[in-house]
């Protein structure tokens, strides 16, 4: 203090400090570390456990996916290439991707039929899963299902013709009576799409599908990640409307109606899956004189419908059970009468709530799809267990195979979770 | 969006419903097609290929009798079944005959009403070892863990074969073959047990087959074949005559390179002139043309060759004839004589 002159004053700051950056141990990298994985000294010894665990499971599996090969023709070829060392035999995958994709007998040139409406699902999803597209895009919805049929089985066009106009005049049935109630309406339609439908199969030549522009193509050769695409779609899209029925029957004040729908839905939530599928497999062809069966891909979706319809009704009947009783009083008191009550007041609000309910069972069922397998229908699953697994040259392929079966089927559940999630967003209209 | 075939299908139904009750023989023949039930993949006996052709020892079976029928090897309507509904399948009338490694078993052919019309494969339960175990017999097995499969035959014969032998062992329940032969090579049993042919094609997958052995002791009868339907002797009798026309053929020395020299006029041995058609009318006593043998044979060559083709010692499969050898060299198969 000797140098303190006489004049001075105490220190007044007449600029600012420039600004520094923050201690290293208080931003960046550093300070997220800090923060997440190094809190404590527990969460220290946590990461450096995990970290150790990331790398043996690394180290494990990196060299056997990037050692793979890809290009031999049988496991033995595989293991004389290997020599040794440790890799993956993904070739496998490479020389049957055709039979994992579309099973072993759908013919090879015509693949991009499959592949075609594999496509314009994508189209013909969006304007359903997408509420915001124009609403004249549900046109390609309503074609895509006698467009696919058409590429995927192929044979004589009149069948998905007489299928679609069907509907069509079942539609204008609807669209005249239902004005007066909504019974006729509903009932007429499909009376008039079912006489359409007797007029078609009469009047379609037996031996229409020889000289078809599409060659024909019987469901017993379908199969591959093909077949549970087509029995998920198809199932979840049709149990859902079916789902609804049996909800709203469940909740009805006529005994015999309600009666039904309970019935139903308890008799096939107590049986298996599986029980089913043998029941339309095996049961089924008792009853059916020899050569003359219903088709069998046709029997599968009828009994995955009926079993996702069940789980679907209940889940819905946990969305009507939610709203409040106002809403329906709500409905009585504007003079709507049942079915609009329904269509206007609850169920928009009773199906957002049942949404994930939905999404779980549509997941769930996709999976299920695979238990087709059990019946020997050459799903994915079918395809890996038999004959590819059972071919000389690739007899002892396990892990390639099924990793591959697990990476389709987890990029397609994967969506459909997402696409639920962003649904609830959108739908959100209460007051967080 | 199948409705109308739905539809079609209930009508056409009701129509074929008094059809149904025509012969086997005659359905077939009407049908152009040989529907034939096959397992979902066994390798050797039944499995397709990468264009999606089936191949294998029992498909030839199938393809023969469709060459005797119609007189076209491709001409057959491959039906995979699983285990559980391959008699559904044959009892509905879904397919016509059933070669599908199926056992000969009392029950089966009494009380499931089948008729098993001769045995093309007979195979039996075996075990398998690592070498370093260093065992040479099943019977010095005693406290050896086990690997087997549950809820089959081959558990219960196992335990009828420690019993006999008055020695312990440790099983180890198994759902599946493919899981089995995981566990055997993880270590997790000392002995895997299954039937001696698949054992042999499971070893033909590891990565050094020569590191274990299959112990000589085989425990249990397990005479596979195919089979029919009770009540239409006919069709049992082209299916087994088929068969047994395969066996006399090599027997005979007919094979599918001599059978175009041997069935274009009679030769010196009757009994092949009377197998290949160029005497004698056993073709017209099955309701079959003259040549019906011949086209069988043709079809995938004589048992010996279908054999050697699928599950034969040039194979990854490996299997030596055994048992499965004529019975001129001391094994199992014998055809009764065309006469």
């Amino acid at each position: 203090m000797s140098d303190k002159r006489a004049d001075s004053v105490a220190f007044v700051r007449d600029t600012f400090i420039a600004e520094q950056p923050a201690p290293s141990s208080a931003t960046g990298v550093v300070k997220w570390l800090q923060d997440n994985l190094f809190a404590t000294w527990a969460n220290g010894l946590l990461t450096i456990v995990s970290l150790y665990v990331v790398y043996l499971l690394l180290t494990a599996t990196m060299p056997w996916i990037f050692n793979g090969i890809w290009n031999t023709e049988s496991l033995a070829q595989c293991r004389e290439v290997l020599d040794g060392s440790t890799g993956a035999c993904f070739s496998v995958l490479s020389e049957r991707w055709n039979q994992l994709l579309f099973g072993f007998k759908y013919p090879p040139d015509q693949y991009w039929r499959p592949t075609l409406a594999f496509v314009l699902m994508f189209a013909a999803l969006a304007p359903v899963l997408f509420f915001d597209l124009p609403r004249k895009l549900l046109v390609i919805t309503a074609l895509f299902p006698f467009t696919a049929y058409w590429l995927i089985w192929g044979g004589t066009i009149l069948t998905p013709l007489f299928a679609l106009a069907g509907v069509v005049v079942g539609y204008f049935v609807y669209a005249r009576f239902v004005k007066n109630s909504f019974a006729a309406g509903f009932f007429g339609a499909i009376v008039a799409a079912l006489v359409v439908w007797m007029l078609g199969g009469q009047i379609i030549p037996e031996n229409a599908n020889d000289n078809a522009l599409l060659a024909a193509v019987p469901s017993r050769d379908l199969g591959g990640f093909m077949l549970n695409m087509m029995l998920g779609l198809t199932c979840v899209s049709l149990s859902v409307p079916i789902g609804i029925a049996l909800a709203l029957g469940r909740q009805s004040n006529l005994p015999l109606i309600k009666v039904i729908c309970v019935v139903f839905i308890e008799f096939i939530r107590g049986v298996p899956l599986i029980t089913l599928l043998f029941v339309a497999n095996v049961m089924l062809a008792y009853f059916f004189p020899p050569g003359s069966g219903v088709d069998l891909f046709l029997r599968v979706v009828i009994m995955i419908t009926m079993f996702s319809a069940a789980y679907i009704a209940e889940v819905i009947r946990g969305g009507l059970a939610a709203l409040p009783k106002g809403q329906y009083e709500a409905a009585d008191s504007l003079g709507l009468d049942y079915p609009q009550a329904m269509r206007l007041i609850i169920l928009p609000q009773a199906l957002k709530i049942s949404i994930p309910g939905i999404v779980n069972v549509a997941v769930g069922l996709f999976k299920d799809t695979t238990l087709v397998s059990v019946i020997s229908m050459f799903d994915l699953v079918g395809m890996i267990r038999g004959p590819i697994l059972a071919s000389t040259e690739w007899n002892g392929v396990y892990w390639e195979l099924f990793m591959a079966a697990s990476v389709l089927f987890f990029v397609v559940c994967y969506g459909i979770s997402q696409y639920s999630q962003w649904l609830e967003r959108r739908l959100a209209t209460d007051h967080r | 969006m199948k409705k109308t075939v739905f539809l079609g299908a209930l009508t056409v139904a009701g129509l074929a419903a008094g059809a149904a009750a025509a012969g086997t023989l005659d359905d077939v023949k009407a049908r152009g097609k040989l529907n034939c039930g096959v397992t979902t993949g066994l390798v050797g006996f039944a499995a397709p290929d990468a264009n999606g052709e089936w191949n294998g020892f029992d498909v030839a079976v199938c393809r023969a009798v469709a060459a005797a029928v119609l007189g076209d090897p491709a001409a057959v309507e491959f039906v995979p079944t699983t285990g559980k509904t391959r008699f559904t399948a044959l009892a509905s009338g879904e397919i016509d005959m059933l070669a599908r490694n199926t056992t000969w078993t009392f029950s089966r052919d009494v009380d499931l009403k089948f008729t098993f019309v001769g045995v093309n494969y007979y195979d039996g339960q075996g075990f398998m070892a690592p070498k370093a175990l260093g065992v040479s017999s099943a019977k010095e097995l005693d406290g050896a863990t086990v690997c087997i499969q549950t809820g089959t035959t081959t558990e219960l014969n196992l335990a009828d074969f420690f019993r006999a032998n008055n020695i312990s062992y440790q099983p180890v329940p198994i759902e599946t073959n493919a899981e089995a032969q995981q566990q055997y090579l993880a270590g997790a049993c000392d002995v895997f047990t299954t039937d001696a042919s698949g054992l042999a094609a499971t070893r033909a997958t590891f990565e050094a087959p020569g590191d274990h052995v299959l112990l000589p002791e085989i425990v249990s009868k397990e005479p596979l074949g195919p089979l029919v339907r009770h009540g239409d002797d006919e069709w049992g009798d082209v299916v087994r005559w088929t068969l047994n026309a395969l066996i006399t053929a090599e027997e005979l020395g007919v094979t599918s390179a001599n059978i175009g020299e041997m069935s274009a006029a009679a030769g010196g041995n009757p009994e092949i002139n009377r197998l290949l058609g160029t005497e004698g009318n056993l073709g017209e006593m099955l309701g079959l043309s003259a040549d019906w043998a011949t086209k069988a044979i043709s079809a995938s060559g004589n048992y010996g060759e279908i054999f050697e083709k699928n599950i034969g010692e040039s194979t990854p499969i490996g299997l030596a004839r055994g048992l499965n050898a004529q019975w001129t060299n001391g094994g199992l198969i014998y055809s009764p004589p065309f006469r």
